[in-house]
């Protein structure tokens, strides 16, 4: 008989006065208990709505079936037909909009807590599994992946099931993408991400770090070195800036920066490491999204006593996952909704003093229905801080468009590819993720590395 | 990690460092530069490349000794290894012929100027430099560009070696004589490279100068390099280092270089440097 209350089994969770001072895990997973609790939600439905709803099909309810009998490895088993890092995609996919989103328990109650389930199997086999030798067959050929974020570290692991030697070029010191410099410790813990990397390292996948493809060597390059394909999943990684008048002084960091030097840098361990970050007292992070709520809770937790995100739109645009815009609000981060900046202002010696903001209004509907913030004549006023951080978005970085002739890109710098194979319009090279898409989500970037996987076994198998 | 294959000191404060890096070697131009970090948790530093071979596949840097990680590396020996080292980032120099070129160096602004100079003589393009320091040790490379420079005129503050005072006293003095330069080349502090522009500009030569904002990642990732250019912002790591001086706006530059002063003492403080 099904668990047919309306409510999630609740997780875990550090209080939230004593987390917004450390960088341990904020959510602590489910028990075995909780989640064999959790599994008996499911209704195993034949239509399978919530299948529907991830991007790359795991099967829902097979291994939610698995996890209710208490077979955790038969679960992951399940799992990781269809998804190669459950243990990432658990914590930080937004499952409101995607598999639970479409859960039938929804609509009265709670969905199925699907990822919290995900979560748990996967640490569960991290945890207790055992290794298991495998052998696969080498087909000599070569394929090369740029950038190691989930696209091309999903694309780099099939690829090397089916035969091919992998080798992944990855600009950074330390692989991971957005895995290991965006999102911060305490919501996806670092060494959790390398496990993961490890795993397909292990399966002989050669990662190079410390290469900048378009730099260092160029895809025509690569494919001279007879590499038959060329998988980008370079991302999207340029951040962009408010273009207000302020935006170099003093105190003014993009989320890249800021994220990139507590988190890949260790700056939250300064001095003991040498990559300093500063934070002041009044923090004001702009935007909503995901980066912004990272940003803001991570100033928080450096110390800074007030900590503001202001978004020109309403608190139903932000495009944060639900969860995060939940624990933000528990940690004390304060909610300035319908604000945009206007400029930054600095005191005598180039430090941010204040950021001029207007209030905005939503006015009437615009062809595509959504409700556009207008400003408020007259309502500007000066926010308080001296630490800015700029969290509006990133576009595709330039440099493999300017250095690779032949392949096509959107005016705004996305990669064109054609969606069914995630070809380019260059021969042999095919791309995905952030850099095709805009900033978007890891599960879809990890889908287009998937695609593109079998999309390149099939050309180069003459299939 | 990357083998320092040869290290030498060329004065108290300046020391120099082949590494074997053949992914940098194999492309790098004049003008570009790496990214190195020296251990596990280091930060991650920018240096310009001073020279490369591409058959040994090396790539030499000049670094002086200024603050934590520049003395940490320091303490690497021959043989030893660096942790990462990657590259070549930015943009090559955009160096192009023409009939006088005379380049101006502050300090171990020398070093990425070496390159940059050597590759427009072996363009065919007739080249002086100014070389400046605080004294007669201060001066490094001299015997290098000695090697393909028309002239080489040194500028000491002590006056221990050449004239007693600025390499912008040096260069006025120049154009004051008649000698018709196509275009300056300008790498030192920035406080130096804003003089140089000041007299520039009067009188018209076109000046480039290049900029060393601080960075992290180096590809454009970050935002903190930014520069102000003609009221554009820049990204130095990808759009840069060198830039048209008559645009930038030095007094920004000087201001963000300053950004973490305090945590850069305390760090070398905390380290008992
Ligand atoms: C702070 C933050 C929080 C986020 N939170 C969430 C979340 O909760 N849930 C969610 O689903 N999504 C989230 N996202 C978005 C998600 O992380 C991205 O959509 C995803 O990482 C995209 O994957 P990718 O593989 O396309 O690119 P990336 O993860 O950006 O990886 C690209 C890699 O390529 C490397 N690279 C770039 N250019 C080159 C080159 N020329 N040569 C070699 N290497 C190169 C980069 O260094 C990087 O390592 C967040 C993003 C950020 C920044
Ligand atoms: C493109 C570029 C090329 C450069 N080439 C050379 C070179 O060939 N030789 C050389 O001696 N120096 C060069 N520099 C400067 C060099 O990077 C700094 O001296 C070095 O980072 C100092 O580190 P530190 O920890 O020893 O000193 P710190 O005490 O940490 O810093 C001293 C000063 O160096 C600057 N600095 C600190 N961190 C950085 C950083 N991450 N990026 C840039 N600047 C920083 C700041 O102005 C700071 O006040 C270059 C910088 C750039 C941006
Ligand atoms: S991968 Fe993401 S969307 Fe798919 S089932 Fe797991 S949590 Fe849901
Ligand atoms: S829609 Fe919900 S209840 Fe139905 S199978 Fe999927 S997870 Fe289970
Ligand atoms: S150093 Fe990060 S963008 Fe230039
Ligand atoms: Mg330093």
């Amino acid at each position: 008989m099904a668990n047919m209350s309306l409510k999630k089994v609740a997780m875990p969770e550090q209080d939230p006065n004593v987390r917004n001072k450390n960088f341990e895990e904020v959510a602590l997973g489910y028990t075995k208990e909780m989640a064999m609790e959790e599994a008996a939600r499911c209704l195993n439905c034949k239509n399978k709505p919530c299948v529907g709803g991830c991007p790359v099909n795991v099967p829902i309810p097979a291994f939610i079936e698995k996890v209710a009998a208490g077979d955790f490895e038969g679960a992951y088993e399940v799992i990781t037909t269809e998804n190669a890092l459950p243990a990432i995609c658990g914590r930080v996919c937004p499952q409101e909009n995607q598999c639970e989103g479409k859960c039938v328990r929804g609509i009265k109650g709670e969905p199925v807590g699907i990822g919290r389930m995900e979560r748990f199997v996967a640490d569960w086999h991290m945890a207790n599994a055992k290794e298991t030798e495998v052998n696969i067959e080498k087909n000599g050929m070569k394929v090369a992946v740029v950038g190691c974020g989930p696209a091309g570290i999903t694309c780099a692991g099939e690829l090397i099931k089916k035969g091919y030697d992998v080798t992944v070029f990855e600009a950074l010191h330390k692989p991971g993408g957005v895995l290991s410099y965006g999102i911060p410790e305490f919501r996806l813990p670092k060494d959790l991400v390398a496990k993961e990397i490890e795993s397909v390292q292990k399966l002989g996948v050669d990662i190079e770090t410390n290469v900048i493809v378009g730099r260092s060597i160029t895809i025509d390059e690569l494919m001279e070195d007879g590499y038959k394909a060329v998988f980008v999943g370079s991302g999207a990684g340029l951040p962009r800036f408010l273009n207000i008048p302020g935006e170099n002084h003093l105190g003014v960091y993009s989320a890249n920066e800021f994220l990139t030097r507590v988190n890949l840098m260790k700056g939250y361990k300064f001095p003991e490491c040498p990559t300093p970050v500063k934070v002041g007292k009044k923090v004001a992070v702009v935007g909503a999204g995901n980066v912004a709520m990272d940003a803001a809770r991570t100033a928080k937790r450096l110390g800074a006593e007030e900590v503001y995100i202001v978004y020109r739109r309403s608190e139903e645009e932000a495009p944060a996952r639900l969860e995060e815009l939940h624990h933000a609000k528990e940690e004390g981060i304060i909610f300035k909704f319908l604000n945009n900046p206007a400029a930054i202002k600095a005191d005598e010696n180039g430090w941010v003093s204040s950021m001029e903001v207007i209030k905005q209004e939503l006015g009437e509907p615009d062809a595509s229905g959504r409700r556009s913030p207008q400003p408020i004549e007259g309502s500007n006023y000066d926010l308080d801080v001296d630490t800015v951080i700029i969290a509006i978005g990133q576009s595709p970085n330039p440099l493999i468009r300017h250095t690779t002739p032949g392949l096509d890109t959107q005016k705004w710098g996305g990669i064109i590819v054609n969606e069914e194979t995630m070809e380019t319009s260059k021969d042999g090279v095919y791309a995905g993720g952030d850099t095709v898409t805009g900033a978007a989500t890891v599960i879809l970037a990890m889908g287009a590395g998937k695609k593109a996987a079998a999309a390149i076994d099939q050309k180069l198998q003459g299939k | 990690v990357y083998k320092i294959v040869k290290k030498q000191t060329l004065n108290q404060a300046v020391e120099l460092m082949e590494i074997h890096a053949p992914y940098v070697a194999r492309k790098c131009e004049p003008g570009q530069f790496i990214i190195i970090r020296v251990d596990e948790d280091g930060e991650r530093v920018p240096l310009t490349i001073a020279d490369y071979d591409r058959e040994k596949e090396t790539v030499t840097i000049i670094y002086q000794v200024v603050g934590y990680t520049t003395e940490l590396l320091s303490k690497k020996a021959e043989g030893d290894y660096v942790q990462d080292f990657v590259g070549p980032l930015g943009q090559p120099a955009p160096l192009h012929k023409c009939d006088r070129v005379i380049g101006v160096a502050g300090g171990v602004g020398a070093a990425p100027l070496y390159p940059q100079l050597r590759k427009l003589a072996k363009m065919g393009v007739p080249v002086d430099v100014i070389i400046g320091g605080k004294s007669a040790e201060f001066v490094i490379l001299k015997e290098l560009f000695e090697e393909f420079c028309d002239n080489v005129y040194i500028a000491t503050d002590d006056g221990s070696l050449g004239t007693k005072g600025f390499v912008t006293t040096v260069l006025e003095d120049q154009i004051k004589a008649g000698v018709k330069y196509d275009e300056v080349i300008a790498i030192g502090p920035l406080i130096m490279m804003k003089n140089v522009v000041k007299i520039t500009k009067e009188y018209d030569i076109p000046t480039m100068v290049s900029l060393n904002p601080i960075m992290i990642d180096g590809t454009g990732m970050c935002g903190g390099c930014r520069v102000n250019i003609g009221g554009e912002t820049k990204f130095a790591c990808v759009d840069g280092p060198d830039f048209d001086g008559f645009k930038v706006n030095f007094d920004e530059c000087m201001q963000r270089q300053g950004m973490f002063r305090e945590e850069e003492h305390e760090c070398r403080i905390g380290r008992g440097m």
